[in-house]
């Protein structure tokens, strides 16, 4: 009985430790939706540079949230990230984060890249590009989103899921542009132009231009520029006659998206957490955004990585992330209506 | 499933009995008092497992009672109608792969030879070492436009996109296709398992009565195995309703993508809960018809005298057909699918998963497979135990709720116990911070006690249901025989029951292992701090598009799926009565 007695313990323990083992002291504990499998460097700077240990669960970002939402106020996340401006806001929105000052964060982070209120801030930026074949497209036949929806492109669009956090973001920009019923019919539009129905993800749009599927794909720039900046043979082939074009909204430039974090309003390590984006937004780990994700480091004091400063400066949407993020709701009823799946 | 063991306990049993296929009536209960000390514990404890198992589902369940602003009528009007017909077509389309695929094969390598006989025997079970969402990836990359066969059939052929059809790979079919044969094994094992126990009597008696094999098949074999393949089925249509990782990566709008995306997305539980109470009745409705058909027509072996079954030697066509039909399955579910990840490994420049990386995805992923399987065996043999001759409409109830979670989606799992170790957390930490002033924050939540009870809920059924099963097969009399000679009820579970399911109950562990090993949305959502298995991994790198990325940790969970799968090949085939 005492063998099988202790047997149990042991299984108690080896269930329980990690929990132990999180309440550990000088540490940070982050939700994390962004996936790389380099990530690690990151914190391992971090440790380095402050001592704080890193502890990292990384999921979907909506996972993420709902779990913060019922894990209430023993919640032991400090920080969450996420991949999406649209997230950040709706985290807000359910009080998931506590407003932060700091002097490093306001001047690194640009007004239209944060929130308002502090809640949030962006990390680096990623734009919402077009990708064309430079013989089948006319670089003078793209301008806007908006011209898209042209019966010129009829046929020739390659897009993602309408229920796909990067398209309901620009829906919502739309929406902020042209107004809900603008931004219904140039859905529409989108939908009667698409060269195939939404199938698989941004790269997948760019492959397909690639193999003559259609003419214009819509992606986040990283997407092409991870292609660009490969070494693989493979994928050199398929960028090999692909260029890229920066589309305005309306006039008022490129709809970019934001990657960024927020501090936990039930942090139990505030200080660290607040350490932590501070540690993001420093050129050393700023680097590591522009070099090994390929996104556009939003503090201006770091280079870009050479693909994408090969594609030049471009005019950014300087919308702020809430307010379009605000019409998500709206731009997903849009998107069932219209039949963008 | 089947005990080797069962023909070599001397019994009553081997005296002259009835006729084969009547049921042996069981002898009424020798006594009824009122319940004694260890029966009233048993209660408890059985009481207590159900409770624990629908928690997490009631406190989703409670979430429907509220207001939903609105959002059902939207549903209504635009995606709902087509979540419930897809979810429909899916099952439909994946009980007819698994069920044609599961048993033909079961019946071919069990009554006949032909050449790779042996070898399919065993390799037919291979698939289940396959999660459907490694399959997904496989044949998006093998199949996609861009894919490596549609390139060669354009460069062959000069024709071009449009003008000529190829099947979407991202479609209904393919979600189909993917989870047919990726769980067809599960009807496979239990057919196999069934007619392999078959009395050759019956298959002689219905023979020398004037039946074609063929007949033989259709009126005694398949009625015989009737329960063994309706679990199959069943499990198969849980794991299709419950997958999450396939449709959603194929981007397939179905019930549980639609709840997943009313819960996370739009975040409006209650819909998402009302979606998910709705699913939960209908499994239960078709769970509780399956059971009461299966009441109506029991048929059960009697005879336990088993010979070697006489295989008939198959030739020419007859031989070639049935390699070939013996070969698809396999090739479809296991052999393709890996080749294609391995060129994908091989293909894959850089971004790749370091060494120790991968060691650590692998022991955190075997130890919740360890951990896991372990509590929800033990929890299943109690339950088991508890209800066993349960007459009462209570404890077969309790043995059907019980067995929901395995067709509920993991997200609503995941969500039902963040809901239900939220609130235990909150009570703990209230109750710690009067009595002893001391501040403990969360508990329970965050470590792996949070996905072992995800796992729980989930795969209780996929325990519980063969070890019922193998329950059922133990004659009564042995335990009426053990009850006379004064043995408690302790005892007969010790000395009877266990070791007469010896090897169900390995089998048993071992599934739960793999499914555990695989499992995809709970896991996710409840892991612990730094904690990541090499499911998680591969799903996250597949839907960031780094799909050759997640060719490795794809099949390394095919791997470690593996080794249970071959000793779970080496158990069937010992697993021949009369043959232990």
């Amino acid at each position: 009985m005492a063998g099988r007695l202790r047997g149990l313990f042991a299984l108690l323990a080896a269930i329980l430790l990690p929990a132990l083992a999180a309440a550990a002291s000088n540490e940070v504990n982050i939700y994390n939706s962004r996936h790389y499998t380099t990530d690690t460097r990151l914190w391992e700077g971090f440790t380095a540079k402050t001592g704080i240990k890193v502890n990292v669960i990384s999921a979907d970002h909506d996972q993420l949230i709902q779990r913060i939402l019922q894990e209430g106020e023993n919640s032991p996340a400090d920080v969450l990230i996420t991949v999406d401006a649209g997230r950040l806001v709706f985290a807000a929105d359910k009080n998931i984060f506590a407003p932060v000052s700091s002097p490093i964060l306001e001047k690194t982070v640009p007004a239209n890249l944060r929130d308002p209120k502090n809640l949030w801030f962006g990390l680096a930026y990623r734009a919402r590009i077009l990708v064309y074949h430079k013989d089948r497209v006319v670089p003078s036949e793209l301008s806007t989103y908006e011209a898209l929806a042209d019966p010129a492109f009829k046929g020739r669009i390659l897009v993602r899921s309408g229920t796909n956090t990067y398209n309901l973001g620009l829906m919502g920009a739309v929406i902020d542009a042209d107004g809900v019923a603008g931004a219904e019919a140039w859905g529409r539009g989108i939908v009667t132009n698409m060269a195939r129905p939404p199938e698989g993800g941004d790269t997948d749009q760019i492959k397909a231009v690639a193999a003559g599927l259609g003419d214009v794909a819509l992606s986040n720039h990283y997407y092409f520029a991870r292609l660009a900046g490969s070494a693989n043979p493979d994928d050199q082939a398929i960028v090999r006659n692909l260029r890229v074009f920066f589309p305005s909204l309306d006039d008022r430039g490129t709809h970019i998206n934001i990657s960024g974090a927020g501090v936990v309003r039930t942090a139990k390590n505030r200080d660290n957490a607040i350490r932590l984006l501070e540690y993001l937004l420093s050129p050393e780990a700023q680097a590591y955004f522009a070099d090994v994700a390929f996104e556009y480091p939003v503090n201006a004091a770091v280079p870009l990585n050479p693909t994408l400063a090969a594609w030049g400066p471009f005019k950014q949407d300087r919308l702020n992330p809430a307010v379009y993020a605000a019409n998500s709701a709206e731009a997903a009823n849009i998107m069932d209506r219209v039949g963008w799946k | 499933m089947t005990d080797p063991h069962a023909a070599a306990v001397p019994s009553l049993a081997d005296a002259p009995l009835p006729a084969v296929g009547v049921s042996v009536a069981r002898l009424p209960p020798m006594t009824r008092r009122l319940p004694t000390g260890r029966e009233a514990i048993r209660f408890a404890v059985c009481a207590a497992l159900l409770l624990l198992i629908t928690t997490p589902l009631v406190a989703v369940f409670a979430q429907g009672f509220a207001a939903a602003d609105g959002l059902w009528a939207h549903l209504l009007q635009t995606v709902f109608w087509t979540y419930v017909s897809n979810t429909l077509m899916l099952c439909l389309g994946v009980g007819l792969i698994t069920g044609i695929a599961g048993t033909g094969t079961a019946w071919l390598v069990t009554m006949f030879r032909f050449p790779g006989r042996q070898l399919f025997e065993w390799a037919l079970v291979l698939p289940l070492a396959m999660p459907a969402y490694v399959l997904a990836y496989a044949y998006t990359d093998l199949l996609q436009f861009t894919g490596p066969v549609q390139t060669l059939l354009r460069q062959l052929t000069g024709v071009r996109y449009g003008e000529y059809w190829f099947p979407q790979v991202h479609s209904l079919g393919g979600a189909v296709f993917v989870l047919g044969f990726a769980l067809y094994p599960y009807v496979y094992l239990l057919a196999r398992a069934a007619f392999n126990e078959q009395s050759v009597c019956a298959l002689e008696v219905s023979r020398t009565l004037g039946c074609s094999p063929a007949a033989t098949l259709w009126r005694v074999a398949l009625p015989l195995a009737r329960p063994a393949i309706a679990t199959g089925v069943t499990f198969a249509l849980m794991e299709t309703l419950a997958d999450f990782g396939a449709v959603k990566y194929f981007e397939v709008p179905t019930y549980t993508t639609g709840i997943y995306r009313a819960w996370f997305a739009t975040a409006n539980p209650t819909v998402a809960s009302q979606l998910a109470s709705a699913l939960l009745l209908f499994v239960f409705v078709v769970f509780a018809a399956e059971r009461l058909s299966r009441r109506a027509g029991r048929h059960r072996h009697t005879s336990n005298r088993y010979r070697s079954l006489r295989h008939d030697r198959l030739r020419g066509i007859a031989a070639a057909a049935a390699i070939v039909a013996c070969i698809l399955p396999l090739a479809c579910g296991f052999v393709l699918p890996a080749a294609t990840l391995f060129a994908m490994a091989a293909h894959s420049g850089g971004d790749l998963l370091s060494t120790p990386r991968l060691i650590e995805l692998a022991r955190d992923t075997v130890l919740l497979g360890a951990i896991a399987s372990v509590v929800i065996i033990t929890c299943a043999v109690v339950a088991l135990y508890a209800l066993r001759g349960g007459r009462s409409l209570l404890a077969r109830l309790a043995a059907m709720v019980c067995s929901i979670g395995y067709a509920t989606p993991g997200v609503v799992i995941g969500i039902g116990i963040l809901i239900a170790i939220g609130a235990l957390d909150r009570l703990l930490a209230t109750g710690l911070q009067q009595a002893f002033g001391i501040s403990a924050g969360m508990l329970l939540g965050g470590t792996l006690a949070a996905i072992t009870y995800g796992c729980l809920v989930r795969f209780f059924a996929v325990a519980y249901g063969p070890l019922e099963a193998a329950m059922a097969k133990i004659k009564p009399s042995y335990e009426d025989a053990a009850r006379l000679l004064r043995g408690s009820s302790t005892s007969v579970l010790r000395h009877v029951h266990l070791p007469l399911m010896r090897s169900s109950l390995m089998i048993a562990a071992l599934i739960v292992c793999v499914d555990v090993m695989k499992e995809l949305p709970a896991t996710m959502i409840l892991r612990p701090f730094n904690f990541d298995t090499l499911a998680t991994e591969a799903f996250q790198l597949a839907t960031t598009e780094r799909l050759d990325a997640a060719a490795v940790p794809s099949l390394l969970i095919v791997a470690a799926g593996l080794l249970p799968v071959i000793l779970l090949c080496r158990e069937v085939r010992r697993s021949r009565p009369g043959q232990g």
